[in-house]
């Protein structure tokens, strides 16, 4: 299929805009920066036109349904979601080097795609429990605020690493230079690690509302404590912690990155652990 | 004893209303909702027994491992969430509305220490042409302002989305009104399921949970007409489980031959009915024909499965097995002819390939002309008036939500004391309950213009 062609020219532009993010770091030559700026872009943009072009792949075989529905085309969608929040951030605090620690998860989750055998790239008409709009509204919510939580682990990744270096060397008043020097500030890092849940979280919500709503519709309850329910409300009651602690009692820095990356964490697990650890009625496990 | 007894219940409501117990019931739920994950919930005991063994079993059901969610202390953990929200709104909502509706309008030196955003300057031109041109530039730039005259100074307050104080309230709300929603669902409402045969009514269906199912009359007749699989062409992949469903109230059909599919539920009365499984019901029946090949003679057979039929020589066969997609050939059946003392002679007949069996080289040459095999479906039948107080929940929680991050009550105070020599003193404060840091810089503008305005 043709899509899947561009989806390799989408993990070819995520790996060079990584590599490009990371010799940044380390040559902390602008130009190298943009130029994975760039890559990203373009990335995006072949990435998206790969989304759309395998919707219409679906349609010319006669099924026609969004390319939301198997664990292929779900991981895809979750490299997008984490590039849209990351552009977002690029356009609002243009830190390069978020690039080097975000990327990373964009890479393995295309390159896992890129991997799975072809029965599970095909496209598969929808049985009967997946034909609803329900499933469009619920996963992209659901998977924009995953990215959220991406870009947010990623942060506070950079956050732990810099904090560090900078008590190692010795104060504040003496910032780690060398490669951290490339680092946004420990200030700017708190920031994006919170923004970012900011954004996450919302949708988040949403996404458990119209699971809700979906289940409800498809077989009568809307709340059934199902495996992947129960795991995508403990990733809500995770980065409620998150939130509050930071409203009210100003938990910021080091605890608040420990808590972003314990709750991506988390989100992974719901993700995917609960799919192929647990059982459950989401069922792209099987795969 | 009396402050003693004072203190105590201070505590206690200090308790309910803290921060603390907030995270504390946020980290626990997220910790044991775990348990019910990894534990298979609703199990049969034999079931825990097998996979457990004795002691463990015991231990776990103690516990209420094995229904969790519906454990006395998961459900006291909810509780306790719940009166932590409602206790922190008592607490603090007396004194948002305060701040909302008697804002401070003539501001002491005290307040504007307390600001973050605070300039002083000083102005040649008097308090009575400044007056004007500030009332002016809050307007145009900010928000209209409240103007206050006291001792001989003039103060101005201007402020913009106050009700984004609301927001969290809101939003803690919205959680207690879902809880709300899901308790008259569990009071009110109920969760059952029925089989029904094709072409046969019920007006009775069976309450799960508990251990044993109840029967429960729903108060009007439901019929199902008929139930079809398709499948996606070539494929054992199911696109479509339909029944059709006629509802009779009173005699009166109200709603007829209403397709019932999977995502698209029927409702009436309050009550829906959702297409959930199904299955053969009985045994069924076949229109076989068979040919001599000898004669060219025809005849045709209406049996049962397992009923036997008589061939033209005499010989007993009868329909021994039957599947509706064999091999992805579609329907077939398995036929036995049984001569006396002789091993059974068994051969699949397949309905969409009529002329196959005349390859089998015998004296008879079967075909299947047709079946019929009833089907049963089964509905799930939920009645859940709480469901709509539920929605109401999460669409407030979303605004709430939205409103609580994003939304930011400003307020800006500026007071102008008179100096000597006509000059005038100005005072500028503001504050922003949220974001504070892009309220700085958006502070700093609002100075600098202040600034070249009134110079102008
Ligand atoms: C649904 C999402 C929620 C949002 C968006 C939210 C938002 C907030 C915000 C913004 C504050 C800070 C209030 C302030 O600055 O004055 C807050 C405080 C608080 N929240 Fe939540 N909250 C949510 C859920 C919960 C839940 C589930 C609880 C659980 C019991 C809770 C309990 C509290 C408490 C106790 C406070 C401190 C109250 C205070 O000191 O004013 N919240 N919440």
């Amino acid at each position: 299929m043709f899509s899947d062609q561009i989806f390799n020219y989408t993990t070819l532009a995520y790996f060079i805009a990584m590599v490009l993010f990371i010799s940044f770091i380390a040559t902390k030559s602008k130009n190298v920066g943009l130029g994975g700026n760039i890559a990203a872009w373009i990335g995006f943009g072949l990435n998206t036109l790969a989304i759309g072009w395998r919707w219409y792949e679906s349609k010319s075989l006669g099924y026609g349904h969004a390319p939301l529905s198997n664990l292929y085309e779900s991981v895809v969608f979750f490299a997008w979601s984490i590039l849209l929040i990351y552009l977002l951030m690029d356009i609002k605090y243009k830190q390069r080097a978020l690039g080097a620690f975000v990327m990373p998860f964009a890479v393995l989750g295309m390159a896992w795609a890129q991997m799975m055998p072809d029965h599970s790239k095909s496209i598969q008409p929808l049985v009967p429990a997946l034909q609803s709009n329900w499933l469009t509204y619920h996963v992209i919510t659901c998977f924009i605020g995953y990215a959220g939580f991406a870009i947010a682990c990623g942060a506070s990744i950079m956050y732990l690493i810099k904090v560090g270096k900078e008590e190692k060397s010795g104060g504040a008043n003496t910032p780690a230079g060398g490669i951290m020097s490339m680092f946004p500030s420990t200030r700017i890092l708190d920031d994006i690690n919170y923004k970012a849940i900011m954004i996450g979280w919302p949708m988040l919500t949403l996404g458990i509302v119209t699971g809700a709503a979906w289940a409800n519709y498809a077989w009568g309850t809307y709340w059934s404590w199902d495996p992947k329910e129960t795991w995508s409300l403990i990733v809500w009651f995770i980065y409620a912690a998150f939130l509050h602690a930071r409203f009210t009692r100003g938990w910021v820095g080091r605890k608040a990155a420990w808590l972003s990356i314990i709750g991506f964490g988390a989100t992974l697990f719901c993700y995917l652990g609960v799919n192929l650890v647990l059982s459950g009625l989401h069922s792209y496990g099987g795969g | 004893m009396t402050t003693n007894k004072r203190s105590f219940l201070d505590a206690l409501w200090d308790f309910c209303c803290s921060l603390k117990l907030t995270l504390f019931t946020l980290i626990m739920l997220a910790a044991t909702s775990v348990i019910g994950t990894v534990i298979q919930q609703g199990r049969s005991p034999e079931e825990y027994l097998r996979v457990y063994g004795e002691n463990t079993y015991r231990i776990f059901e103690k516990l209420g491992f094995f229904d969790m969610y519906h454990s006395w202390w998961f459900l006291g953990l909810l509780a306790l969430f719940a009166v932590n929200l409602i206790a922190c709104s008592i607490k603090r909502l007396p004194r948002v509305w305060k701040t909302v509706r008697n804002p401070v309008l003539a501001p002491d030196d005290g307040l504007y220490r307390t600001l973050s955003n605070m300039e002083e300057m000083v102005s040649k031109q008097s308090p009575e042409s400044l007056r004007g041109k500030i009332a002016e530039y809050l307007k145009t730039n900010f928000a209209p302002a409240r103007v206050t005259e006291a001792d001989g100074k003039v103060h101005f307050y201007a402020e913009k989305m106050a009700w984004a104080r609301f927001g969290v309230y809101v939003t803690h709300a919205s959680i207690l009104i879902v809880f709300i929603g899901a308790i008259i669902g569990n009071v009110f409402g109920y969760k059952a399921y029925v089989n029904i045969v094709e072409g046969t009514e019920t007006s009775r269906v069976w309450k799960r949970g508990g251990s044993q199912p109840t029967p429960i009359d729903l108060g009007f007749t439901v019929r199902c007409d008929k139930f079809s699989v398709t499948y996606y062409e070539g494929t054992m992949r199911p696109k479509l489980y339909k029944s059709l469903i006629t509802v009779i109230d009173n005699g009166v059909e109200v709603k007829k031959d209403r397709e019932v599919i999977v995502n698209d539920p029927l409702k009436y009365k309050g009550i829906v009915f959702y297409q959930s499984s199904y299955g053969p019901a009985g045994d069924p029946s076949f229109v076989l024909s068979v040919t001599e090949r000898a004669t060219g003679q025809n005849q045709t057979y209406n049996l049962r499965q397992g009923q036997p039929g008589r061939l033209a020589n005499g010989l007993p066969f009868r329909v021994a097995n039957f599947a509706e997609n064999f091999q992805n050939f579609g329907p077939a059946v398995r036929i036995e002819v049984m001569p006396p003392g002789e091993p059974v002679r068994a051969f699949t007949v397949l309905k969409n390939f009529p002329q196959f069996d005349a390859q089998r080289g015998d004296d008879f040459i079967f075909s299947l002309d047709d079946f019929q095999q009833l089907q049963y479906t089964g509905l799930q039948v939920a009645k859940d008036p709480g469901v709509w107080v539920v929605w109401i929940g999460c669409i407030l929680m979303m605004v709430g939500s939205i409103i609580a991050f994003f939304m930011s009550h400003r307020r800006v105070w500026i007071t102008l004391v008179p100096l000597d020599g006509g000059k005038t003193g100005i005072k500028l404060g503001a504050a922003a309950h949220r974001n504070q840091a892009a309220f700085e810089m958006y502070f700093d503008d609002f100075k600098k213009n202040l600034k070249q305005e009134l110079n102008s």
